[in-house]
């Protein structure tokens, strides 16, 4: 048995223990709720982390860490906690700790066949998590980006309906204030 | 300059937050969640205290050296003034029932952002210096003293509510959070400590009128701006006139709709129906002085907002006019609704407004004299009193965002539902715990729309923005329609996160764009200069 089957027959378990793990990172008094409120609209945050470790688990292991399948559940879970609470290590600290679920669900399992399977699994997590950190820094980036537009555009939208300023090329003139 | 964390911080590697009480919980200040301070001059423009260069991040905030006394007396001349205040500090039984349904805690999951625990902030020092048991067993009794770092979290998460209340509509004591959260900025207010978003609006709109300090003359030049606009697209040139005397209604919208995209659309959208309705008898006309219905006072303190409120009536008086009509604002309609009556009124010069065009009196504004222009829009529509061809919308698929304040204040579900439902072919809702009294907030409401904290509004817009996902996702949904200034101007960058082809417009921009005018060009674009559903080739040509 590979280690894509073992994953594969603990599914559910993992993806919950997951789960868990990312509930950790937030208050222990919010937990309960974002565990418990199973409506998508009234926990959201609940919600799109539960479908995004699912979609990645399915991307990780039944996809052999495919990037591109994982790119839109990496998107879903960091957009989120790009803009909460946490430094850029804890945000994305939930992919490197795939690995430590998976290795607490070994035990029992003959080692010689998993040595050089999870020696992979190992250096394709690391690659996920470098994926992951770019997916973060573009989310931070958009942050970023929103804010000077926002600026941006209320200051030169503003001086140019107030008739102040005039750009090559444009047909219109300043025109007489009136009152 | 970025705060470069040292290797050995680096190195201590733990993601679970502590889990200590919340009142031994240290409060953070964490960039992007908070606003920078008021500006000197602009608390010396309304005569509020202490104003001095400051900042929050700062460990001194250079207050006065009696700053404790100052917040408990106003604490104290406050539990006396409003009996609310008092019965909000003393009723809560710490249910949860609100816990869980303010959109700053779905989104963040920070339990300081719990409205009962966001009062809670306040209660515990009420409890300290106001009640016996709080006097007598401390901390057993949730009582703590106020201290600076107590001050500080005030702050801090008084300036993270959008006083949107819809945790009160979950609280089967009807507590409702939001005027704690305006109590505590009251307090905060004390000591010179408001946010300089809210304090320069509050400074502008007292000496020019609006949020932006535009001056009279900016003010026409900006909506003559948008005759120009109106003209390119349809052919016909509308006429507004301003601070004209003897007109018999007097037209009061947030500056927003005049200098900030896409509310500026909403503007056209004005200007469009009120010439289409000149010819059947609306004498109406703009103020450059009443330039601003949005009311920044009403987050900073209730004497502050009757002082900016009170330009509304006395430009009414001022021009003789019969009633006042309201453009599509959020907290401008709360004030109305709910305070402007007895604030300053009530306006016995003014008379009951009705219809010019089809006869109907709102009663409901009998006593402020002031109507809502979707109310005044669905009156019209109901009459057939407008040529409208809803197929212009057609390249929309709209869902309709309840803004908070005009829903949750005054009860305002159906008008704009109708109009939208007359002036769009395809019209999709929210679900229904995401919608009406249940709407979730832009996330950047009550003076919060800065630049500076947009990772609190993106998180706090997190529970709207998914429910708009939702619909773009199952019905196509493009187009974020609402009837709030603040809303036009935050939820752009929201769904610019979130939903990204999903743009905002007000409602009147919809009504403006499937409006027939008399003597009409054939119209190839939209307000916003996009080509019309099958004009695309034409406007290619054109190019």
């Amino acid at each position: 048995m590979t280690l894509r089957d073992i994953l594969i027959k603990r599914r559910d378990s993992l993806v919950k223990k997951w789960f868990e793990l990312i509930l950790e990172t937030y208050p222990e008094d919010s937990r309960d709720f974002f565990r418990k409120q199973k409506n998508q609209f009234a926990n959201p945050l609940g919600y799109n982390l539960k479908e995004g470790i699912s979609g990645l688990f399915e991307a990780i292991v039944e996809h052999g860490c495919d990037r591109e399948k994982a790119a839109p559940y990496l998107d879903q879970i960091l957009r989120i906690r790009a803009v909460q609470e946490f430094s850029p290590s804890v945000a994305l600290s939930f992919v490197l700790d795939f690995k430590k679920i998976v290795r607490n669900e070994l035990p029992g399992e003959p080692d010689e066949i998993l040595a050089e399977d999870l020696e992979r699994f190992d250096r394709d997590m690391d690659e996920m998590a470098l994926h992951a950190f770019d997916i973060y820094m573009k989310c931070r980036e958009r942050i970023f980006e929103l804010r000077v537009n926002e600026l941006r555009n209320l200051m030169f939208g503003a001086l140019e309906r107030a008739n102040l300023v005039s750009f090559p090329g444009e047909e219109k003139q300043v025109k007489e204030n009136k009152i | 300059m970025a705060d470069v964390p040292k290797p050995e911080e680096l190195a201590k590697i733990d993601h679970t937050p502590p889990e200590t009480p919340w009142m031994e919980t240290p409060t953070v200040f964490k960039d992007g969640m908070w606003c920078y301070g008021a500006k000197p001059q602009n608390l010396e423009a309304v005569g509020m205290p202490n104003p001095r260069e400051w900042s929050p991040k700062d460990e001194d905030w250079k207050l006065p050296d009696d700053w404790k006394e100052i917040v408990l007396d106003g604490m104290k001349d406050r539990l006396g003034r409003f009996r609310s205040f008092k019965l909000f500090m003393d009723i809560c039984v710490r249910c949860g029932a609100c816990a869980d349904k303010c959109h700053y805690f779905i989104g963040s999951g920070d339990p300081k952002n719990m409205p009962v625990l966001r009062a809670e902030l306040l209660r515990s020092v009420y409890r300290k210096n106001f009640t016996l048991g709080g006097k007598l067993f401390k901390k057993v009794a949730g009582a703590r003293d106020l201290t600076m770092d107590v001050f500080k979290e005030w702050w801090y998460y008084f300036f993270q509510c959008s006083e949107c209340r819809r945790c009160s509509v979950f609280c089967p004591y009807g507590i409702d959070t939001a005027e704690i959260t305006m109590m505590g900025r009251e307090l905060i207010n004390l000591l010179g400590c408001n946010i300089d978003w809210i304090q320069a609006p509050v400074a502008n709109c007292y000496r020019t009128g609006n949020h932006l300090g535009i001056q009279p003359h900016a003010y026409v030049s900006m909506i003559e701006f948008f005759c120009d606009e109106i003209e390119d697209v349809t052919g016909v040139r509308v006429n507004p006139t301003f601070n004209r005397k003897g007109a018999e209604i007097l037209f009061i919208t947030p500056s927003g709709d005049v200098f900030a995209d896409p509310g500026t659309y909403t503007a056209m959208g004005y200007l469009m129906l009120f010439h289409y309705l000149e010819s059947m008898g609306l004498d109406i006309t703009w103020s450059t002085y009443a330039s601003e219905g949005g009311n920044f006072g009403f987050f900073t303190s209730h004497e502050m907002a009757k002082r900016l409120n009170a330009k509304m009536y006395a430009e009414a008086k001022r021009l003789g006019v019969k009633w006042i009509l309201g453009g599509e604002c959020g907290h401008m309609w709360r004030v109305v609704h709910q305070y402007m009556d007895t604030f300053n009124g009530p306006p016995d010069f003014l008379e009951e407004p009705v219809s010019p065009i089809t006869g109907t009196k709102f009663e409901h504004a009998k006593s402020t004299k002031m109507v809502h222009i979707c109310e005044f829009t669905a009156d019209l529509i109901r009459h057939n009193k407008l040529k409208l061809d809803p197929s212009r919308n057609d390249n929309l698929v709209v869902t309709y965002h309840d803004s908070c304040n005009p829903s949750r204040g005054m009860g305002f579900f159906e008008e704009p539902r109708y109009i939208i439902k007359n002036v769009c072919n395809n019209f999709y809702e929210m679900p229904s715990n995401t919608i009406r009294e249940e709407t979730f907030c832009c996330g950047s409401g009550a003076g919060l729309n800065a630049g500076e904290n947009l990772e609190l509004r993106m998180r706090g817009g997190f529970p709207r923005a998914n429910a708009v996902k939702h619909v773009h996702e199952k019905h196509g949904v493009n187009m974020l329609a609402c009837i709030c200034a603040i809303d036009r101007a935050a939820l752009p960058t929201l769904m610019d996160y979130w939903v990204p082809d999903v743009e905002v417009t007000g409602v009147h921009e919809l009504v403006g764009n499937a409006l027939i005018l008399d003597g009409e060009k054939k119209r190839t674009t939209d307000l916003r200069g996009e080509p019309l559903p099958g004009m695309e080739d034409i406007e290619d040509e054109d190019l």
